[in-house]
């Protein structure tokens, strides 16, 4: 083997289904959708090796092994296919994955598909499955939900940073807003601070607008080296930065659960590998399952000082034409939250940013983009810094 | 891309740990690995593992959870799953990690914990490797899957039962000699015969034992002098994964392992090797058709013809290719998600000269096959001495 | 409970509805949208006549959660006469000893059901086929 400087990774295309309650449509039928668009979008180069993003098909649809059974499905039966599982960072951490397989030099087209079907099971049985991303042991047997760890996120946050019960309201103004002209996204309507204000309690401290609806959804990636990017006049996107990082599973045993250190180590190392400051990035696709991770993860990205993030969305500064655009698909709140695959969703809508190709959504040059996805209440968070050429 | 060596590896006896949880079994197969390397800190712990996100009371983001309980916080961690063949999965994903430069040192960790959840439900977990919706609702468990292939096997090339006792009775006495084995007991040819139907023709000493299990590998850069530098040097000379249908019924050829076949060739393209430079051959022994396919894919026997060598002594230590040196998953135990590992670890323990009375005398080149599935998913490595 | 889900495959359950492929005219069940022998997208309808024989079988003793009352059950992978396999139940077997390459035909009975209360899930097995076709 020999030691050749490794290659640079780049985005040869995207594709996202509309996430939402797709009662007719399979866990493959969905995935297979993504794959399709993907394919087509980098003028079909064909994957060597498939990295599938997944959190609940084992717990709710009976079946593991979705890498192969995604493989032969897409009609790339023979090619190498794995699945990888961080919770609701399993997108991240299968993009970091393939990232690297390129990265090596030994594959030249890694496909990236994450995919969650949630709608064939209801209610307890989807909140218990959600649950297995805590603590089992100390949290889950505790009845604790993701919710209820939010919940409890929340009202420390609000104590120590004094801010007002409202101050969340513009996090999720800001994920409608922009929801509402994304053509992929579950809830496309828009709301006011007051329907916020109004909204029903959910988990207290929580309401209806804190928390983002789960809902089925599949997106694709195809990575590959520079000099075989389909050619094309849009801007090549190369993988800057990408960095994995973890914390304790259990809030109780987090030692500063709202300095969400996973998530600000992997912001660090993925600014660090790219060379940014915070400064110098167009757009932030945050993890918003629920509210209170959006002024958490703006703090530990660097984006606002420690209990200030929550003041940059009552600014008005998260907006599309905002100095930190955040959530500009509409985020998890309104596009949707899609468990394992929301870490893919974001990669595909930061690239839409940089080549041009947001529609409605577009933030004006947008030339450097950061995605990150969190898996549980900020043990895992995969970051990944995606730049224009 | 760089060469990647081992640096150190880890294994408790595959068993019933009713003392233990699933993260307690991680968690000291990880630290045996880092000790023996010498090491405190990795920069990348990939876990494998299969039925933890099965049920609802189950664990996911397993990586997050062992790497605080090893105490390596911060660190890059989080689970892959390929069914069964999980392990030999995570540890191709951790050597890619190495290979490209971006990771420096990393350490795999397969586990799982069967023990603890009743049987019914454990057989749903396993058949989950199968076709959600065209397998699975039909009713078969995995052991009939199996069965389904080997019956066929039967029939078309003229095989009686017997001739697959060879595996089992090779498994087992080599068990007998690995204190990690989960059966440790000698079988013979009566006892095979006599043995009760499972799903058949399957009977219970064709089909391999499941248990609570963890085995972890750490891999860094080969050209560094590590502390476990007495040792021979062992490579990861050759690593592929190929697939094939999920589901037994779509494949082209039921009764091959194609993804064996494409694997097993490309890890020997990497490597420089064939199959007459096999020393040793820790394959996926689940089942006894299992080794016989295996071995014909692998390029040790023609099609049809791989009961053979369990029958003439191949694949006895000092035979031409002894296979299960450590017991195999039909005696040292089957934990599914960590098997995979299982098979690295004792590879590099015989080409290290650590196997005990395991060791394969003058073994430089290794060979370990992981299945997902009934032969869906399959990854070879070649492992060599340096 | 999975009531969309067995609700989507009720075509393939009930009436073995399968593809073939308009590019190489490859007959497939269960149904895929790309043919796995061309590569071309297969989306057109093919019903299957339900006719086949036994590739290959096996019987179930430990069955897995769901299928417990049923045990033992005798589990096959039917070839059906148009090409593709498949993996089905098989019944009404009576006293008749179960052969590779025995002639079958598709019923539709009980796959299994979710305990007392919960729903029952009905599809394709195959019996011996009754007078040769």
């Amino acid at each position: 083997m020999h030691s050749t400087p490794p290659p640079e990774v780049y985005v040869a295309g995207v594709g996202l289904t509309p996430v939402g309650e797709h009662w007719n449509v399979s866990l493959r039928e969905l995935a297979l959708e993504a794959i399709e668009a993907a394919r087509a979008d980098a003028v079909g180069l064909r994957p060597q090796a498939l990295f599938a993003a997944n959190m609940l098909a084992p717990v709710l649809s009976g079946q593991t092994h979705l890498g192969v059974l995604l493989a032969d499905f897409a009609g790339l039966r023979g090619i190498e296919a794995s699945s990888f599982e961080a919770a609701g960072a399993s997108g991240g951490v299968a993009l970091r994955q393939a990232y690297l397989a390129v990265r090596s030099g030994l594959i030249d087209v890694a496909l990236v598909i994450g995919v969650e079907k949630v709608t064939d099971r209801v209610g307890p049985a989807v909140e218990a499955a959600r649950s297995m991303a805590g603590d089992a042991d100390h949290e889950a047997v505790q009845g604790l939900t993701p919710a209820a760890q939010a919940g409890l996120l929340m009202r420390r946050y609000l104590h120590e940073s004094g801010a007002p019960e409202d101050a969340l309201a513009g996090f999720a103004v800001n994920a409608h807003a922009n929801g509402l002209t994304c053509e992929h996204a579950f809830m496309r309507r828009g709301i006011t601070v007051e329907d916020y204000r109004q909204a029903p309690r959910q988990d207290d401290p929580l309401n209806l607008f804190d928390v983002a609806p789960l809902a089925d959804g599949a997106a694709a990636l195809l990575l590959t080296r520079r000099e075989a990017l389909p050619s094309g006049g849009r801007p090549g996107v190369r993988v800057a930065g990408s960095s994995v990082a973890t914390a304790a599973t259990a809030l109780h045993d987090q030692a500063d659960m709202l300095g969400l250190s996973a998530a600000e180590e992997s912001a660090r190392r993925a600014r660090l590998q790219a060379g940014v400051d915070p400064d110098q990035i167009s757009l932030f696709e945050l993890h918003d399952a629920y509210a209170i991770f959006a002024p958490l993860a703006l703090e530990a990205g660097g984006f606002a000082e420690r209990g200030q993030g929550w003041r940059l969305a009552a600014g008005g500064q998260i907006g599309l034409t905002g100095p930190y655009p955040i959530s500009t698909f509409g985020g998890s709140k309104a596009r949707g939250e899609v468990g394992g695959a929301t870490g893919v969703y974001q990669a595909a809508e930061v690239v839409l940013q940089l080549q041009g190709r947001a529609g409605k959504n577009q933030v004006a040059g947008a030339s450097t983009g950061m995605a990150q996805c969190l898996g549980g209440a900020g043990a895992t968070a995969a970051t990944h810094i995606f730049v224009a050429e | 891309m760089r060469d990647v060596a081992i640096y150190g590896t880890g294994m408790l006896q595959v068993s019933e740990h009713w003392d233990l949880s699933i993260i307690d079994l991680a968690g000291r197969a990880a630290l045996e690995a880092l000790n023996d390397a010498g090491l405190e800190r990795v920069d990348a712990l990939l876990v494998t593992n299969m039925l933890a996100a099965c049920h609802s009371t189950g664990q996911l983001n397993l990586g997050a959870r062992v790497a605080d309980w090893v105490g390596l916080h911060g660190v890059e961690a989080y689970k892959v799953e390929a069914a069964c063949g999980s392990g030999g999965a995570g540890f191709r994903s951790a050597w890619l990690a190495v290979a490209s430069g971006a990771i420096d040192l990393a350490l795999v960790v397969g586990v799982e914990k069967m023990t603890e959840t009743p049987g019914p439900e454990i057989t749903a977990g396993l058949a989950t490797a199968a076709d959600a919706d065209f397998e699975v609702p039909m009713g078969p468990s995995f052991v009939a899957l199996n069965a389904l292939i080997m019956r066929r096997y039967q029939h078309e090339y003229g095989w009686p039962h017997e001739a697959f006792a060879g595996f089992s009775i090779n498994a087992h006495a080599n068990g007998a000699r690995n204190p990690l084995a989960r059966l440790q007991d000698p079988i013979t040819a009566e006892d095979y015969r006599k043995a009760r139907m499972v799903s058949d023709p399957i009977n219970l000493l064709d089909a391999s034992p499941v248990g609570d299990g963890a085995a972890a590998i750490v891999l860094g850069p080969a050209e560094r002098v590590f502390p476990g530098g007495r040792r021979p040097r062992v490579l990861v000379a050759g690593s592929a994964a190929a697939t094939d249908s999920i589901a037994i019924h779509d494949r082209n050829a039921p009764l091959r392992l194609t993804a064996a076949e494409k694997s097993a060739a490309a890890a020997y393209a990497m490597a420089g090797a064939g199959p007459g430079d096999i020393d040793v051959f820790e394959l996926h022994d689940a089942f006894s058709i299992m080794s016989a396919l295996s071995l014909e894919a692998c390029g040790f026997a023609e099609p049809g013809q791989g009961p053979r060598l369990g029958d003439d002594g191949s694949i006895l230590p000092g035979g031409r290719i002894p296979v299960a040196s450590f017991g195999g998953l039909k005696a040292r135990g089957h934990p599914v998600g960590a098997t995979g590992v299982y098979q690295l670890a004792e590879v590099t323990r015989q080409l290290w000269g650590e196997a005990g009375a395991c060791q394969i005398d003058g073994a430089r080149v290794g060979l370990a096959q992981n299945i997902g599935g009934s032969g869906a998913t399959i990854v070879t490595h070649v492992l060599r001495q340096a | 409970m999975e009531v969309s889900r067995h609700w989507r495959l009720k075509q393939q359950r009930y009436a073995l509805v399968g593809e073939v492929c308009p590019s190489c005219q490859h007959k497939i069940f269960p149904p895929r949208d790309i043919c796995p022998d061309c590569g071309e997208e297969a989306r057109t309808t093919y019903q299957f006549s339900g006719r086949g024989e036994v590739f290959s079988f096996t019987t179930v003793r430990n069955a897995p959660t769901g299928f417990e009352e049923s045990a033992p059950y005798t589990v096959a992978l039917i070839k059906l006469d148009e090409g593709p396999m498949l993996t089905a139940q098989l019944t009404d077997l009576g006293e008749k000893p179960v052969e590779i390459g025995m002639p079958v035909e598709m019923v539709t009975r009980r796959l299994r059901s979710d305990g007392d209360r919960g729903m029952l899930v009905y599809g394709y097995k195959f019996r011996p086929a009754l007078k040769a076709a």
